[in-house]
């Protein structure tokens, strides 16, 4: 790297070739250092010192001792783990999907121009700004069988009244609706970013030639919207499978386990059971999965997009 | 007749997408302004009447609320500061550079579950002995603002015209005084996007502080979590704490909405 000191005579670098203009480019590599540093101490370290915990049997205060992949083996027969792994695969399966459908159709909306348009956009994205534990503590109180006020809406409009959190078989549904509140903002708004680039001209010649409202939509604004639904998908896909601070403040994972999702596994082994080793294997698992997840909904772009 | 129709239609389509995001921060108020009777009343009493300010009174009466915002403050600041510091720069550089595998880094940082940076950085903190103090918080939190700086900083150097700086290097400038004095001005409203996103996100974060935190360092959202744990039934003073947490973020929002979408917009950055 060179010295920013010693700089170049500013005509040469402006006239430099293209292998004088990378040792200038290089340069610059002295501004990315201090965040190196940082990136190196808490992003890097921890992913380097996880995949050697995980080969440990590791408990806080208790010694290491090597024991190889174990604590791989025995994730993989663990029947609580393996739950997690298909409670967080449902929860992320509704808790994209929607979403998607939601974001999508909000960006239509707010991408035609109506009186106070900004007020309700600004108010639209609020929850996805809130502080998650703030609104999961309202939800909670909302959620309550004989006391909130969403059972007081369902006998309002006829329905029998739920037990949202408090069962096994409704619990994840109903904290996918959390979910939804919470962050078909960000979806809305990359898709309306989208929405916003779309050039003009294709419109005026399917009006020429008598296409439908529903055929434009169709034949023309999907098709150059789909790279930012792409992106959607993948963003939305890595958060829900990373859930965590309003499952963990309403639920705990419960009643039971039967909303224990990985990262609440991942929680308990590691904080609340201190077994370091073992949810160290779990972190590479879990991500593992993540990063698939999103390789195979980016290639599956690419794919997509050549075809 | 069909254009009123449409017009109807329409306005009914903005008030289902707008209103269960205003009527949760509705609910939200109407509970921390309700006595404890009204809270608990079936059917459920909407419009408190009289409001009440006593929730607010018991949150600041019971805990150590004041000790938690400032911990909030001390810890959102240091980290967004910190994070402009070297995130600032590092955009720059990164961009200067087209250096994709760097970007990549970050990119991949933003993928990864904060749980899992959790477990060997607990470790390390309790081997320095600074547990017990802001410190490890502040440095963990680094993990959510420098990726949003770096992020936001790179598509906004990108997007500036390079001529200005080649002026000043052709002058004779070093490239630091070329960043320091033309770079950087330019880049005001980028920064101003950046340190609005990475405080929000650090002052939401919550899993950070419930691992790290103990009883004199709590984070506001760590410390109304620890409500709900111990006042199941008192629903007043736990809405009245949910909605004081929140209340500068939602503030925030209000004020710099443009910044605000203009920065997520371009990189879905989210801190987590």
């Amino acid at each position: 790297m060179g010295h920013p000191a010693a700089a170049l005579p500013g005509g040469a670098a402006a006239a430099a070739g293209a292998g004088r203009r990378r040792n200038y480019a290089r340069r610059y590599g002295w501004f990315i250092v201090p965040a190196g540093v940082v990136v190196l101490g808490v992003i890097l370290f921890p992913w380097a010192f996880t995949l050697f915990m995980s080969v440990h049997d590791w408990k806080v205060g208790g010694g290491r001792l090597y024991v190889g992949f174990e604590n791989y083996r025995k994730l993989f027969t663990d029947e609580r783990f393996l739950w997690s792994v298909v409670r967080t695969l449902y929860f992320t399966a509704l808790a994209v999907v929607l979403p998607m459908l939601f974001g999508t159709a909000a960006a239509l909306v707010f991408n035609r121009r109506f009186p106070l348009r900004g007020l309700a956009r600004t108010v639209f994205i609020l929850p996805m700004m809130a502080t998650p534990v703030a609104v999961a503590l309202v939800w909670t109180m909302m959620f309550h069988p004989q006391l909130g006020v969403l059972n007081w809406l369902l006998t309002q409009v006829g329905l029998p009244p739920s037990m949202w959190v408090y069962d096994a078989s409704t619990v994840i549904p109903t904290l996918v609706i959390v979910e939804v509140w919470h962050w078909t903002p960000l979806v809305m708004l990359i898709v309306l970013g989208g929405l916003a680039s779309l050039p003009v001209d294709p419109y005026e010649a399917a009006k020429i030639d008598g296409a439908s409202a529903w055929q434009a939509f169709r034949h023309i604004t999907l098709p150059l919207l789909m790279p930012f639904i792409v992106v959607a998908l993948i963003i939305r896909t890595i958060d829900a499978l990373k859930a965590f601070d309003t499952i963990y403040v309403i639920t705990q994972g419960g009643p039971g386990t039967s909303s224990e999702t990985i990262n609440i596994f991942l929680y308990l082994q590691g904080f609340a059971y201190y077994n370091m080793g073992y949810a160290s294997a779990v972190v590479v698992v879990f991500f593992a999965l993540i990063v698939s997840l999103a390789a195979l909904l980016l290639w599956t772009r690419n794919r997509v997009r050549n075809a | 007749m069909r254009r009123l129709l449409e017009r109807v239609g329409f306005a009914l389509a903005v008030l289902v997408l707008v209103s269960p995001a205003a009527l949760v921060f509705l609910w939200m108020l109407s509970l921390s302004l309700k006595t404890e009777l009204d809270n608990t009343a079936w059917p459920p009493v909407f419009i408190p009447d009289p409001p009440v300010l006593e929730n607010f009174a018991a949150v600041f009466a019971r805990n150590d609320f004041l000790l938690y915002t400032w911990n909030s403050v001390v810890v959102s600041f240091s980290a967004t500061a910190l994070a402009i510091l070297i995130g600032v720069p590092a955009g720059y550089g990164i961009a200067k550079m087209r250096a994709t595998r760097a970007a990549m880094v970050i990119l991949i940082a933003r993928i990864t579950p904060g749980l899992s940076y959790l477990i060997p950085l607990f470790l390390l903190f309790q081997w320095l002995g600074l547990t017990g103090t802001l410190v490890p918080i502040v440095v963990t939190h680094l993990v959510i603002t420098v990726p949003i700086v770096v992020w936001v900083m790179i598509g906004f150097f990108e997007g500036l015209p390079g001529e200005l700086e080649e002026a000043a290097l052709v002058d004779g400038a070093t490239i630091w005084q070329a960043f320091r004095h033309v770079a950087f001005p330019l880049a005001r409203p980028g920064i101003t996007v950046a340190v609005i996103l990475s405080f929000i996100f650090s002052w939401n974060n919550f899993i950070f502080a419930v691992v790290l935190a103990g009883r004199e360092t709590r984070t506001l959202p760590v410390a109304v979590n620890n409500m709900l744990t111990f006042e199941q039934i008192s629903w007043g003073p736990l809405a009245a704490a949910a909605l004081l947490v929140t209340l500068p973020v939602l503030l925030l929002t209000l004020l710099a909405q443009k910044q605000i979408i203009a920065g997520l917009t371009t990189g879905g950055v989210k801190g987590g």
